[in-house]
């Protein structure tokens, strides 16, 4: 089957369409919508082992030769987070029948949270830096939908914000790629990877680089471009807050990881000590903002930014630790930031607002959503043996091997300052005096929490179980720091 | 305010016919030379748009009683399935595949699988449009 690696990207589409012609029928949505993302795990997972056993897999679509067609490729990385991408698709479905209440339900919210997926799985797939812009429209189409979804004021405000940042970074994006194929001749990625290194003015590529760095930055949220983060990410509701915290920003970061490690490597000790020195200011205006707040979404908003710093300084040592550690946080992260969202906003939906100074004593209440917050937020911080750990120690390995061994100094004190921000929230709305909550029908609260417990079983078996990932995380760092791996895959003819 | 659009209904009776003809005639000249089902789609929804400003939606819904989500949600389907049979054949998606017939009236012609994915892309722009135009034009 050559085109095994494109299931994952036909099978929500087909969904998706399906949803789109029936958007009445309560019942049919929602069953529809989990086998969508059901099917598409599936098949993710089956591309994970078919690439784990036969290695890089790729095809170039409508039959053309290599350069000139479309190529998609599945290494180990992409095919990772293709089945991360499906697993926090599928539990944010669940999460949604009893949050998102009727009324989106029956006005295409499913049909865009499954775009939204095909979007997202198509950039981790495609090997064609074009493509990867049309793929990235397509989750963006899909997002400026869901950010708008029921059009209370708040989200109308931000989604214009949201709207003109993305549309300002799209064009970039356009005239990003326009001058990399005036230079170069070619947009697949892997013929990039050929034709770079024979170029000899550097100069010009390495101007391209950082325009890339910025137009990936907005997506990203990487300083100083995270501005328009908070604001936007905090009107929609919290699955839809989930969604784009797990997944959004983390496609800006993949494009980072890809171009960084497979063409832009002409000029290293410009660019990615660039990508360092940002990556370490982005983890310190992160928690500027976590420390700030007194509201719970807020909170773990800002810490999406920290992450993304931590995961960039990862990849801006380019060194084997370095490397692996960031696809290990970067996977760890999608999974640790969805069960955070889903439990604030368990928290939030309890006391009826997200203000953490309304809030106290929810432990004598719900004792186990309090301690399921808990290992969440120690698994956030990096608590071994929890999933944020592995990652954590082998990027700060990476630093100390690199020449910017102050960024890990950074990254172990901010990681202190992850852990206040997250169990302050623990101390605010679990410890203290009983504050009046909610009442709360048991079979809602159970539809809101079993998917949240699974989701954070998951990540505590990611990281006590680390070694048995290793081989797969090692995999992946292996085909990024050797471009020739993925270049052969590509163009083997 | 009723204003006089005598000439404007009248001329629209006879363009709207000439340009969805033209539509056509673009839709298919799209395999060798410009022209698609991108292109043929947006000059049917400027037939129907030109309809709307002539008369009026409710008159044109009464023509054309479409829903046009499901019409973009159907070529999505369309053009989804023809990209898709390339996995059956397994060969790279998106293959295509084409072979000459000799046809009544027309002779030699070339069929192209091509052409059912075009009609899928035309379905979808011509959705769209009409979703976008008709959301921004009617009242609440």
């Amino acid at each position: 089957m050559s085109n095994l690696l494109l299931f994952p990207i036909i099978i929500p589409l087909f969904f998706a369409t399906i949803l789109m012609i029936f958007p009445k029928r309560l019942k049919f949505q929602r069953i529809i919508a989990a086998i969508a993302a059901g099917t598409t795990l599936i098949a993710a997972l089956f591309l994970l082992a078919k690439v784990n056993a036969d290695g890089v897999q790729a095809v170039t679509l409508g039959s053309w030769p290599a350069p000139f067609g479309i190529s998609m490729v599945s290494d180990p990385l992409s095919a990772l987070l293709v089945v991360t991408t499906s697993i926090i698709t599928l539990f944010v479905v669940f999460y949604s029948f009893p949050t998102i209440g009727v009324k989106r339900e029956q006005s295409y919210y499913y049909p865009a949270v499954i775009f939204l997926m095909v979007g997202v799985n198509g950039a981790f797939t495609t090997g064609d830096i074009f493509n990867l812009f049309v793929f990235v429209e397509v989750l963006l189409m899909a997002s400026y939908t869901l950010i708008v979804h029921g059009g209370e004021k708040p989200q109308l405000r931000e989604s214009i914000k949201y709207l003109l940042v993305n549309i300002i970074s799209s064009a970039l994006f356009v005239a990003a790629v326009a001058f990399l194929y005036s230079v170069t001749g070619t947009l697949n990625m892997a013929d990039l990877a050929v034709k770079i290194p024979q170029i000899e003015e550097t100069g010009i590529l390495t101007v391209i680089a950082v325009m890339f760095l910025m137009v990936f930055g907005f997506k990203a949220a990487i300083f100083p471009l995270y501005f328009w983060l908070p604001g936007s990410y905090y009107s929609p509701p919290i699955p839809i807050l989930a969604l784009f915290g797990a997944l959004l920003t983390k496609v800006g970061v993949y494009a980072i990881m890809r171009t960084y490690t497979l063409f832009f490597t002409m000029d290293i000790a410009f660019t990615h000590e660039l990508l360092g020195i940002i990556a370490i200011l982005t983890i310190l205006a992160g928690c500027v903002g976590a420390l700030a707040y007194f509201d719970v979404k807020k909170i773990i908003i800002y810490n999406i930014i920290i992450a993304v710093g931590v995961i960039l300084f990862g990849i801006a040592q380019l060194n084997q630790p370095g490397v692996d550690g960031s696809i290990f946080y970067l996977l760890h992260d999608m999974l640790i930031k969805a069960s955070l969202f889903f439990l604030v906003g368990i928290v939030a939906v309890l006391f009826g607002t997200s203000d953490l100074r309304k809030m106290g004593g929810l432990i004598k209440t719900y004792p186990f959503l309090g301690w399921t917050y808990l290992v969440a937020a120690f698994g956030l911080a990096g608590i071994p043996p929890l999933s944020g750990f592995p990652g954590k120690l082998l990027i700060v390995q990476g630093g100390f091997e690199g020449p910017q061994f102050w960024g890990s100094i950074v990254i172990l004190a901010t990681s202190l300052i992850v852990l206040l921000s997250a169990v302050r929230i623990f101390i605010y709305a679990f410890w203290g005096e009983p504050v009046e909550t909610v009442p709360l029908k048991k079979s809602v609260f159970n539809q809101m929490f079993i998917p949240t417990v699974i989701l954070v079983a998951i990540t505590v078996v990611f990281g006590v179980g680390a070694e048995l990932f290793m081989p797969f995380i090692s995999g992946a760092g292996e085909v990024l720091l050797n471009p020739s791996i993925y270049i052969d895959a590509v163009l083997k003819e | 305010m009723r204003t006089n659009d005598v000439m404007l209904q009248t001329a629209t009776k006879v363009v709207t016919f000439i340009i969805l003809m033209f539509a056509v005639h673009i839709f298919f000249a799209g395999h060798y030379t410009p022209g698609g089902g991108f292109v043929g789609g947006l000059l049917t929804t400027s037939a129907i748009v030109l309809l709307m400003l002539a008369f009026d939606i409710e008159t044109v819904k009464k023509i054309l009683p479409l829903n046009y989500v499901t019409m973009t949600a159907v070529g999505l389907l369309l053009a989804l399935a023809t990209a898709s049979a390339s996995i059956i054949f397994d060969v790279p998606f998106f293959t295509h595949a084409y072979d000459y017939f000799e046809l009544p009236l027309f002779g030699k012609t070339s069929l192209h699988s091509a052409l059912l994915f075009d009609i899928g892309v035309y379905l979808v722009v011509v959705g769209v449009t009409m979703t976008i135009i008709q959301t921004i034009g009617e009242d609440e």
